[in-house]
C-alpha cells in the first residue's frame, strides 16, 4: 500500500518561497495569480495493514513541523 | 567544566565551538551523533552550525531524531545546560527544547555578514558578561534562520526575559528582531549568531568571547 502526505506552511505563516513564485508569475504576465503558497509531496510505501493513523503518528513526530505545518494524509 | 560538542554528519562549526569552549577553559569532549549517551560529567552540551544530515526535510530535523539528541533532552530535563548555534539552534526547536521554529529567510537569500545583536537580557549564565543593552558584533551564515513563534509564544518569551539578543537591523525576518532565545530555566540558549566565530583576535572580532567565559566560568564554579 502507498500514501501520499502533503505538508503545508500554516496559514498565516509567512511562505517567502511561494510569495516569490508568485512574483515570477506575476512578471510572466500571469496577472491572474494573486497568492502562491508552497508545500511538500512525500510518498510513503508502506506494509500491508499500516493505518492511517499510524501515518498521522508519522507526520506529527517527523516529517511535519506542526508548530509552523499542516499536514493531510491520502491512502492511495 | 566539562563540554560535549555535539557532532553529526554535516556539522560544520564543531570545531570552532570546541576551540571557543577551551579558549574560556573548559575541557571540551567530541559527542558523535550515533552515542546513545552523554560522556561523564558533562555539564553543558554544545550543538554547532553546520548542515546536519543535509538539512533534508527541515533543518535540523533528522538532527532532533538521532540517537545522541534523546540524551541531551534528557540532559536538558535534569536541569543540565545545552547551547545550540545556528543550526544548533535549529536542533533544539526541532526537539521542542525551545520554542517556536526557523524559517526560510524572508529574503530567500543565504546571509553571510557581520550584524549588530543588541544584548536584552543578561540574566542568564551564558548573557551575564555583557550589560543588557550592550551592542556585539557578531557573524550570521544562515539561509534558514527567520525566528518564527505565534504571537502567544512571543508574549510569553517577552514577559519571561527570555529573548536573549535581537538583531538592531533585522537580516531575515524574524518576529520581533529575535536572533537567540532561552528555555524557561535559562539554561538552554539557541542563537542563529556565530559568538565562537568572534572568539578570537584572529576572527577579526572578539565580541563573542564573553558568552563562553561567563557560561564557563558560571559552571565552573558550580
Amino acid at each position: 500500500m502507498k500514501a501520499r502526505v502533503h505538508v503545508m506552511l500554516k496559514a498565516g505563516v509567512l511562505d517567502p518561497q511561494g510569495a516569490a513564485v508568485r512574483h515570477a508569475l506575476g512578471a510572466m504576465g500571469f496577472d491572474q495569480v494573486t497568492a502562491v503558497r508552497q508545500g511538500k509531496v512525500i510518498d510513503l510505501e508502506l506494509a500491508e495493514g499500516t493505518s492511517e493513523a499510524d501515518v498521522a503518528e508519522m507526520c506529527e513526530k517527523l516529517l511535519a513541523n506542526t508548530v509552523i505545518e499542516s499536514y493531510s494524509v491520502e491512502i492511495l | 567544566m566539562h563540554a560535549g560538542v555535539v557532532v553529526f554528519p554535516g556539522s560544520n562549526c564543531d570545531r570552532d565551538l570546541a576551540v571557543a569552549f577551551a579558549a574560556a577553559g573548559a575541557k571540551v569532549s567530541m559527542v558523535w551523533h550515533k552515542d546513545a549517551e552523554l560522556p561523564e560529567g558533562v555539564d553543558i552540551v554544545g550543538i554547532p552550525g553546520g548542515f546536519s544530515y543535509g538539512d533534508y526535510l527541515r533543518c535540523g530535523a533528522i538532527a532532533a531524531k538521532s540517537p545522541i539528541c534523546r540524551a541531551v533532552a534528557d540532559h536538558a530535563e535534569r536541569g543540565g545546560y545545552v547551547f545550540g548555534v545556528c543550526n544548533g539552534f535549529q536542533v533544539l526547536t526541532e526537539t521542542g527544547l525551545l520554542p517556536g521554529a526557523l524559517l526560510r529567510n524572508a529574503g530567500l537569500k543565504y546571509v553571510c555578514k557581520t550584524v549588530g545583536l543588541k544584548v536584552v537580557t543578561s540574566q542568564s549564565d551564558y548573557t551575564a558578561g555583557y550589560n543588557a543593552g550592550d551592542v556585539i558584533d557578531i557573524p550570521i551564515a544562515h539561509h534558514d534562520g527567520n525566528y518564527f513563534a505565534d504571537e502567544a509564544e512571543l508574549a510569553k518569551l517577552r514577559d519571561q526575559d527570555r529573548i536573549a539578543f535581537t538583531y538592531t537591523n533585522n537580516p531575515n525576518g524574524s518576529r520581533d528582531d529575535i536572533a537567540g532565545i532561552l528555555s524557561p530555566n535559562r539554561r538552554v540558549l539557541g542563537m542563529m549568531p556565530h559568538p565562537e566565530r568572534a572568539a578570537d583576535s584572529g576572527h577579526g572580532g572578539t565580541d563573542g568571547a564573553a558568552l563562553f567565559r561567563a557560561i564557563t566560568g558560571a559552571l565552573t564554579l558550580a
